[in-house]
Parts: C-alpha cells; sequence; structure tokens
C-alpha cells in the first residue's frame, strides 16, 4: 500500500471515529479508565524521564558554556545564561518532544497491540454486527484520554526538569540555584507555553490515533499484533519530529 | 426474512462465493452446510455486512442491505444476534458483562433488570456459577455457550451462528440445537446456522444449503437428504467424511 491510499485511509477511519458516541455514559466511563492507563501509569517514567534530562542538560550546558577554553580564556559568559538555555529547551523541547518519545514507546505500541488484538480476535467484528462504530468505540476513548493527559504529563514533565537542573546545580561549584531560576525568568516568554502546548495537543493526537489506526487494520495474528506495535512506534517518532519541526519552522523560524 | 441474489465475492484475488442464491425463512432453522474451507463463514459474513460481496444482492425483508449507508446499517445490525466461529469474546469482559454488553449499548434498562436478563441468558444457555470468569478462563464449549447468551441478549430479528456446536459434547451439542430452534420458533426470527455436524441436520435440517468449493451444490431438507445423497456424489463424500 503506497503512502497517499495509507494516508486516505487513515482518513476514513478518523472520519468513522470521530462520530458522536452511541452511549455517553460507557464512553465516559471507558474514557476515565482510558486515562488512567495513559496518565497515570506513564507518571512514573515521565517523571524520571524529565528529571534526569533535566540534571543532564543542566550540567551538559554549564560545562559547555562555562568551561573557559583556549580561545576565551577567561570567562564571557554570565552564570545564568545556562538557566536561560535550560529552561528554553525544557519549555520548547525536551518536555513536550521526548516525553511524547517516550509516550510513543509506552501508550503507543500498548494501544496498536490491544486494537490489534481485538481485530484479529474478530471482537471488533463482534462490536461491528451489534450495530457498535466499532473504529468510534475503540479509538475515541483512547484519543480523548490522551488529549487530556498527555498535555497534562507534558506540564509536569516541564516542572520535573527544571527541579532535576536544580539538584544538579547542588552538585557543582560552577552554577547556583539562583543563576538557574534567574536565568529562565529572564527569558520566559509566554509564547513558550504556548507553543507547548500546541506541541503538546498534537502530539498526543499522533501517538493516540496513529496507534489506534495502525491496530485497527491489523491482519493475522498474534505475530502481525507485535508488529503492529513496532510499527506505530517507528511512525508515531517519524510524525512527532517532523511536526516538531513544522511546528518550530512556523513559530520560530528567523 | 432473508434474499439472497447471485451474491459472489473475490477475496485476495481468490473467487470465494459464485453465484450464490438463497432464502432464509423466519421460524425454522436455516443450515448452511459444507467442508472446511468450503465459505460458509465467509457467507455468514457477506449477509451482515462484515465483507462486501462483489456480485449479488442480499434483502432483509425487501430492504437492499448492501445500498444502505453506515449508519443504516448499523441501524438494522441492532436487530442481528450473532455468534462467531470464534466466539470473539470481549477478553477484557467478565462472562456475564459480555452478555450485559450489549443491553448496556442499546437498551434503557436498570442494573436490576440488566442482571436479571444477563442471568435469563446465561440460564438459558445452561451455563451458571461462571458469572464473574473471564473468557481465558473458562472452556471452549462455555465460551460457545457465552457467545451463544450474549448473541441473544437484545430482542433481536436475525439469528447468525457460525457452527454452534463446534468443539462442545454430544449432549450440549444438543442442548444448544434445541436452544437455537427454540429460540427461532418462540421468537419467529431468521436464523441462519453454520455447521458440519450430521446430527445437527438429522435434527433440525428444515432448510438445508450445501455449499461445495463456494456454490451451492444442493438444497433441501432433512426428509429428502438421503435420496438427495444417492444422486449427488459430493454431498455424498461430504456425509461420509464426517463420521
Ligand atoms: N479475509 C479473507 N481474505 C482472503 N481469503 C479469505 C478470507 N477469509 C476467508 N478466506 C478464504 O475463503 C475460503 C473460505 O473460508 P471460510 O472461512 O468461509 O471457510 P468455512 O467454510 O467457514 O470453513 P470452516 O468450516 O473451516 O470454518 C478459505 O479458502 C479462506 O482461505
Ligand atoms: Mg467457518
Amino acid at each position: 500500500m503506497n503512502f497517499f491510499t495509507e494516508i486516505g485511509r487513515f482518513m476514513i477511519f478518523m472520519k468513522y471515529v470521530m462520530k458522536r458516541p452511541q452511549k455517553w455514559s460507557v464512553f465516559w466511563k471507558i474514557t476515565f479508565r482510558e486515562m488512567h492507563n495513559i496518565g497515570i501509569e506513564s507518571l512514573l517514567v515521565v517523571t524520571l524521564i524529565a528529571f534526569f534530562l533535566g540534571a543532564v542538560t543542566t550540567i551538559q550546558t554549564a560545562n559547555q558554556l562555562l568551561t573557559p577554553s583556549d580561545l576565551f580564556p577567561t570567562q564571557l559568559i554570565p552564570k545564568f545564561v545556562v538557566g536561560s538555555v535550560v529552561s528554553t529547551s525544557a519549555i520548547l523541547e525536551l518536555a513536550p518532544t521526548i516525553t511524547c518519545l517516550v509516550l510513543a514507546g509506552k501508550v503507543g505500541a500498548n494501544i496498536a497491540s490491544e486494537i490489534g488484538n481485538k481485530k484479529i480476535s474478530e471482537q471488533i467484528d463482534a462490536y461491528e454486527v451489534m450495530g457498535i462504530n466499532s473504529a468510534s468505540f475503540v479509538a475515541l476513548p483512547k484519543i480523548v484520554a490522551g488529549l487530556i493527559m498527555i498535555p497534562s504529563l507534558i506540564i509536569a514533565a516541564n516542572f520535573l526538569l527544571m527541579t532535576g537542573g536544580a539538584v544538579a546545580t547542588k552538585f557543582t561549584s560552577a552554577l547556583s540555584f539562583d543563576d538557574l531560576i534567574e536565568g529562565a525568568r529572564m527569558v520566559f516568554h509566554p509564547e513558550y507555553v504556548q507553543i507547548m502546548m500546541i506541541k503538546s495537543f498534537i502530539f498526543a493526537f499522533i501517538i493516540t490515533s496513529l496507534s489506534s489506526y495502525q491496530g485497527y487494520y491489523t491482519e493475522g495474528g498474534a505475530l502481525e499484533v507485535g508488529a503492529a506495535g513496532t510499527y506505530a512506534v517507528t511512525r508515531i517518532c517519524i510524525f512527532i519530529l517532523f511536526f516538531d519541526l513544522v511546528i518550530a519552522q512556523i513559530f520560530l523560524g528567523l | 426474512m432473508i434474499t439472497v441474489e447471485s451474491v459472489g465475492i473475490t477475496l485476495g484475488g481468490r473467487k470465494i462465493l459464485t453465484n450464490i442464491n438463497a432464502t432464509f425463512h423466519p421460524g425454522v432453522p436455516n443450515l448452511v452446510i459444507g467442508a472446511s474451507g468450503s465459505g460458509k463463514s465467509v457467507f455468514l459474513k457477506c449477509l451482515v455486512g462484515l465483507l462486501t460481496p462483489q456480485e449479488g444482492k442480499i434483502l432483509y425483508d425487501e430492504q437492499d442491505f448492501l445500498s444502505l449507508e453506515y449508519d443504516q446499517k448499523q441501524e438494522l445490525r441492532k436487530q442481528i444476534g450473532m455468534l462467531f466461529q470464534n466466539n470473539a469474546l470481549f477478553d477484557s469482559l467478565t462472562v456475564e458483562e459480555n452478555v450485559e454488553f450489549p443491553l448496556k449499548m442499546f437498551s434503557d434498562m436498570s442494573k436490576e433488570e440488566r442482571k436479571h436478563r444477563v442471568n435469563e441468558c446465561l440460564a438459558k444457555v445452561n451455563l451458571v456459577n461462571s458469572n464473574h470468569k473471564f473468557p481465558s478462563e473458562i472452556s471452549g464449549g462455555m465460551k460457545k455457550r457465552v457467545g451463544i447468551a450474549r448473541a441473544i441478549a437484545l430482542p433481536i430479528k436475525y439469528l447468525y451462528c457460525d457452527e454452534p456446536n463446534s468443539g462442545l459434547d454430544p449432549l450440549t451439542s444438543r442442548v444448544i440445537d434445541e436452544l437455537i430452534l427454540q429460540i427461532t420458533t418462540d421468537l419467529n426470527i431468521t436464523t441462519v446456522i453454520n455447521s458440519h455436524d450430521m446430527k445437527t441436520v438429522n435434527d433440525i435440517g428444515e432448510n438445508i444449503i450445501f455449499i461445495y468449493q463456494g456454490q451451492k451444490w444442493w438444497e433441501g431438507n432433512k426428509s429428502i437428504l438421503s435420496s438427495a445423497r444417492e444422486e449427488n456424489p459430493e454431498l455424498d463424500n461430504f456425509f461420509r467424511a464426517s463420521f
């Protein structure tokens, strides 16, 4: 199947997914469960990753900017600049993009194989025969839950990144906690938060909708279900990075 | 009543069914028999629209099923109960929740009413004391019965059973046959059963279609079966092989 027919099939899938749920009470019940699966279950991994990433970024940025070199034997760059770089990277890139790449592996693979399994065991067919719109029934709660929980995780990741950075300053004499915060304050733009939120929602949609799509069109057996998971993750990562670039160019390109 | 007119379907470049004509009346069990791979499951899936035949027509009481819009099809499907060959139970739901599922989606019953109806359906298929087990925790025959209970939970007009007693012991098979017969006559619904069980044919074969290599090879009922076997070697072979 070539790229364009696949885009077409994805569009048709989304057309069915975006229909009104047939029973709201059932829909919300499933959505809350999915919010738990996507959000709460990912909290630990997101916390760990954001924390370490924040610490590492701070240490490395400080190393690059504050080490005197042969070219500039004396310290030219004020220390707080490290805080500016770290906080801007966190808001614009590390929190939304890295978190979502991790969630692609966790949430995306999970959704693709869960729906894929429903497909090959004919549970999807069973929904259809009952008169249930199966695409919407299995995918919409996951997409809605993702759109609520993934941006929330990203906001949390942002604070955790800075916490990691703050902890890292305790282990170095080159940079103090106050430098870090001062630098962050100086370059803070509300637009950065907007860009982060735009990325969050787009990435959340990519993760949940692509993985649902990949699972829904699984054909075959257990092997193909596994393949659907892997395939979904690869595609999600590519699309996330592609849209990351597009958004960066639109909002920040000079 | 369901009328099938010259239905043909090609899947993956292979012609699976060719020119199938049939009429299924309410109130009597309609049997579709044939060897493994002859196309019985594909035929049932065409009837409910899970597969779309390239040729022919399927009429549900004069309504042309294949030309319906998706939403209209879904509306019609609410009157259809189906037992899949491999059950297709919802594996994240318990036995009870599986049967309750269509009620939750499409009825206005209260929780108590639903519970009552679920137990009624499970009792009908002789399945008690397994309400809280998951599909992975019950035997193949029990899964079949849960599948039937789920199919009949709502008031339906059409019932499709893909090999309802494969994998069941002879005793339970008869119980299931009896049950399907009873539901069919009591509710006067249109029932189509895929089977290759000789006993089923002899018990409830009022209207039988024999599919051979994707074609309708013979049509009749149990009373003319033995004479038909004498002049129809494929039919005879099929029954010979089932024993
Ligand atoms: N989705 C599909 N794509 C391609 N070929 C298919 C598809 N589904 C079924 N077939 C083919 O159609 C033929 C008939 O299959 P079907 O499942 O209808 O057989 P059956 O009569 O139900 O057999 P059994 O008694 O073993 O269940 C088989 O050769 C099968 O390989
Ligand atoms: Mg079959």
